[in-house]
C-alpha cells in the first residue's frame, strides 16, 4: 500500500535510506551537507536501521570510508552538497574506477564564490567526468524514486559503478510537498541484499584494491569503466520497468512533455523542469506547438535516444544550471549538441545558463525561452546561441 | 489549470515564519490537498527579514519557483511593513494578515495604497496570555487558517490537537497552551 505523505526533499530520501538500511554510512554531519545525514544519524540513534554511521571530520575523509566500507563489502552510502563534493573530488575517481557500488545523495547547490549557498548545478557537472552514475531529480518523489533504484543499478554486476541521485538545493529539498512513499517491505524486497563476487573481507579469495596501474594496464582499467558505463544504460531501465511494476511510477532515461508533435522545446534538468511544464500548458492553450524534455539520466548520457526524441523539432533551447566557462556554452548543450550532430537534420540549438545560484525561475521567464525559439525557428538560424536568462545587463 | 491558493509569508529569522509555513502545509495536506511549504534562505540569521510560502492546490503542483502574486501575505512582525514591501504583487480580492495591536484601517497608509482587505492580530497578547511567552507563529497560523478559509475551524483544532501530540510528545504541558492560542486567534482576528 502506498503512504501519502508530505516531506521535504532532505527527509524524504533520508526515508529511502532508512528503508534501505545501508550496511555503512561515513558522512560529515554539519554544512556544507544537508539535513539528510542528521536526519539519517537519527535513526541510527533510534535502532531504525542496523547503520554503522561514520561522522567524519571532512567530505574527503567521508568519501574515504565510503571506498573503505564499499571494497571492504559492505552496502555503502552517503550524502553531500555543493563545495562538500568539491572536497570528495579525488576520492570520486577512485571511488569510480575501483568499480565501487556507493550511492550518494547530491542537493545540488552552487560553489563558490561568490559565496552562495542556493540551488545549481555546478557541483554534480563539474563530477559529470568522474565515472559516477548521474540521475536527477524533478521533486521529492523523484528523489525518493530514484533513491530506491540506486543500488539496483549501481550493484549490478554488468555495472558495478558508483552513484549519485541528485536533486535542486532549497527548491526540492528543503520544501515540503506531497510525496507518495513505499512500505519498508517493499522497498526491503525491492533492493534485496548486496552480493558482491568480490570484496576485501572475503576470506576465501584475497584481493587488492587501489592499487598501482602502469601504461601496460592503466587503460584497460579505463575501457572497463567505459564498457561498465554504457551497460549501465539498459540496466537502468531494467530497474525502472520493475519499478514501475512496484509503484505505477513510470521512469525512464529522460521524460518527455508534449514533445511529439512540438515545433520548439526545450531541453531542461531537475525542479525547473515542473515550472517549464505549465509554461509549456500556457503556451499549448494559446496554440503553441511547444514541448519538453527533462533529462534524468545524464551519466551515462542517452545521446542516440536524445536524438531521436528531438529529431523533429526545428528549434531547441537547452537550458544549463551551470556554465563551463568555454566562452561557448554549458555542460548540457554541449552534450546535446554532440548528440544531434550525426542527424541529416537538425534542429536550430540556442543554449541557456539559468538559474545559477538560486537565481529564481519563474514560469514567465521559460515563457520568454519559448518565445525565442519560435524567432529562430522564423528565422531559420540562431544569432548568439550562447545566453544568460534573467540576468542584469 | 486549477486554481492554486498561494500565501507568502513575511517574519524575522527567529520568530518562526518557516515553521508555521510548514504547519500550513501539514494541515492543508491532512484535508487532502496538494501542498508546497518552503522557506527563501538568506543569510541565516536572528532578525533578518525572512520569506516563505505556501502553494495549496487540488492538483498536483509542479511550478518551483518562488510567489510573486499571492492570494494572502501573513506579517509576523509588524516592524517589516516600513521594511520591506510586503503588499508586492499581493491581489486585490485577497488579504494581507498583520500581527499588530493596531486596526487594519490604522495600518494601511503603512501598506503602499494596497486596496484590499487588511486584517489584524495581536498575536503578542494571545501568545503571552496562552503561553507566557511571546511565540507569534500558532496566532498568525491560525488567523491565516481562518481568512483564507484552508479548513473548517473545528477541524483545524482537531488536526493541531494530533500534531501537537506527535511534536510535543517529550513536553506535553505545552500542548493546552499552544491550543489555547489557537483558539483565542481563531476568535480575535479582525
Amino acid at each position: 500500500m502506498a503512504i501519502r505523505e508530505r516531506l521535504s526533499g532532505n527527509e524524504a530520501v533520508a526515508i529511502a535510506m532508512r528503508q534501505i538500511n545501508p550496511d555503512v554510512m561515513p558522512a560529515f554531519p554539519i554544512t556544507p551537507s544537508t539535513e539528510i545525514p542528521q536526519y539519517f544519524s537519527s535513526f541510527v540513534a533510534n535502532g531504525k536501521v542496523d547503520t554503522e554511521f561514520v561522522p567524519v571530520e571532512s567530505e574527503h575523509s567521508a568519501m574515504s570510508a565510503a571506498i573503505g566500507a564499499s571494497a571492504a563489502g559492505a552496502r555503502t552510502l552517503t550524502a553531500t552538497s555543493s563545495c562538500g563534493m568539491a572536497l570528495m573530488w579525488e576520492e570520486l575517481y577512485v571511488a569510480a574506477s575501483n568499480r565501487l557500488p556507493i550511492a550518494l545523495a547530491l542537493v545540488n547547490r552552487a560553489l563558490s564564490g561568490p559565496i552562495n549557498i542556493n540551488a545549481d548545478h555546478s557541483d554534480s557537472m563539474g563530477a559529470r567526468d568522474s565515472g559516477w552514475i548521474q540521475i536527477y531529480s524533478e521533486n521529492n518523489q523523484e528523489a525518493y524514486d530514484n533513491f530506491v533504484q540506486a543500488f539496483r543499478i549501481a550493484e549490478h554486476k554488468d555495472v558495478q559503478l558508483p552513484i549519485m541521485i541528485c536533486q535542486d538545493g532549497f527548491i526540492t529539498s528543503h520544501a515540503v510537498e506531497n510525496i507518495s512513499l513505499l512500505e519498508d517491505e517493499e522497498v526491503k524486497n525491492f533492493v534485496g541484499e548486496h552480493d558482491p563476487e568480490n570484496f576485501l573481507l572475503n576470506s576465501k579469495t584475497s584481493m587488492a584494491v587501489g592499487a598501482y596501474a602502469t601504461p601496460a594496464f592503466y587503460m584497460e582499467a579505463k575501457k572497463a569503466q567505459s564498457e561498465a558505463m554504457k551497460n549501465a544504460k539498459q540496466v537502468i531501465l531494467d530497474v525502472a520497468k520493475e519499478f514501475k511494476a512496484l509503484s505505477g511510477r513510470e521512469y525512464g532515461l529522460f521524460e518527455t512533455y508534449k514533445l511529439e508533435d512540438a515545433e520548439c522545446a526545450i531541453v531542461i534538468i531537475n525542479s525547473a523542469a515542473g515550472t517549464a511544464k505549465d509554461a509549456v500548458d500556457n503556451l499549448r492553450a494559446q496554440g503553441k506547438k511547444v514541448g519538453l524534455l527533462k533529462i534524468r539520466v545524464f551519466r551515462p548520457f542517452p545521446a542516440e535516444e536524445i536524438a531521436e526524441a528531438l529529431k523533429h523539432c526545428k528549434a531547441v533551447a537547452v537550458m544549463d544550471r551551470s556554465d563551463s566557462f568555454n566562452a561557448h556554452g554549458g555542460p548540457v548543450c554541449a552534450e546535446v549538441k554532440s548528440a544531434l550532430y550525426g542527424l541529416d537534420k537538425k534542429p536550430l540549438v540556442v543554449n541557456y545558463i539559468y538559474g545559477l545560484g538560486g537565481r529564481d525561475v519563474k514560469v514567465e521567464n521559460i515563457e520568454e525561452v519559448y518565445a525565442a525559439l519560435e524567432e529562430i525557428a522564423a528565422a531559420g538560424k540562431v544569432e548568439d546561441d550562447y545566453r544568460y536568462l534573467s540576468v542584469r545587463a | 489549470m486549477a486554481k492554486t491558493l498561494e500565501i507568502r509569508w513575511h517574519g524575522r529569522g527567529g520568530q518562526g515564519a518557516k515553521t508555521a509555513s510548514l504547519l500550513l502545509a501539514d494541515v492543508a495536506f491532512n484535508t487532502g490537498k496538494y501542498v508546497q511549504g518552503f522557506p527563501e534562505y538568506g543569510p541565516e540569521r536572528m532578525g533578518a527579514p525572512i520569506t516563505a510560502y505556501n502553494r495549496i492546490s487540488d492538483d498536483p503542483i509542479r511550478v518551483h519557483s518562488n510567489i510573486y502574486d499571492p492570494e494572502f501575505v501573513v506579517v509576523v512582525d509588524e516592524t517589516l511593513l516600513t521594511a520591506v514591501d510586503v503588499t508586492k504583487g499581493l491581489k486585490e480580492d485577497g488579504a494581507i494578515i498583520i500581527n499588530s495591536e493596531k486596526s487594519g484601517e490604522e495600518l494601511r497608509p503603512l501598506l503602499n495604497g494596497y486596496k484590499g482587505k487588511v486584517y489584524t492580530i495581536d498575536a503578542r497578547k494571545i501568545s503571552v496570555a496562552a503561553l507566557g511567552k511571546y511565540f507569534p507563529n500558532m496566532p498568525m497560523l491560525a488567523s491565516i487558517v481562518k481568512v483564507a478559509n484552508v479548513m473548517d475551524e473545528a477541524d483545524f483544532l482537531e488536526e493541531m490537537q494530533g500534531s501537537f501530540k506527535h511534536k510535543f510528545a517529550s513536553k506535553p504541558e505545552v500542548i493546552e497552551g499552544n491550543m489555547q492560542a489557537l483558539r483565542m486567534s481563531l476568535q480575535e482576528v479582525k
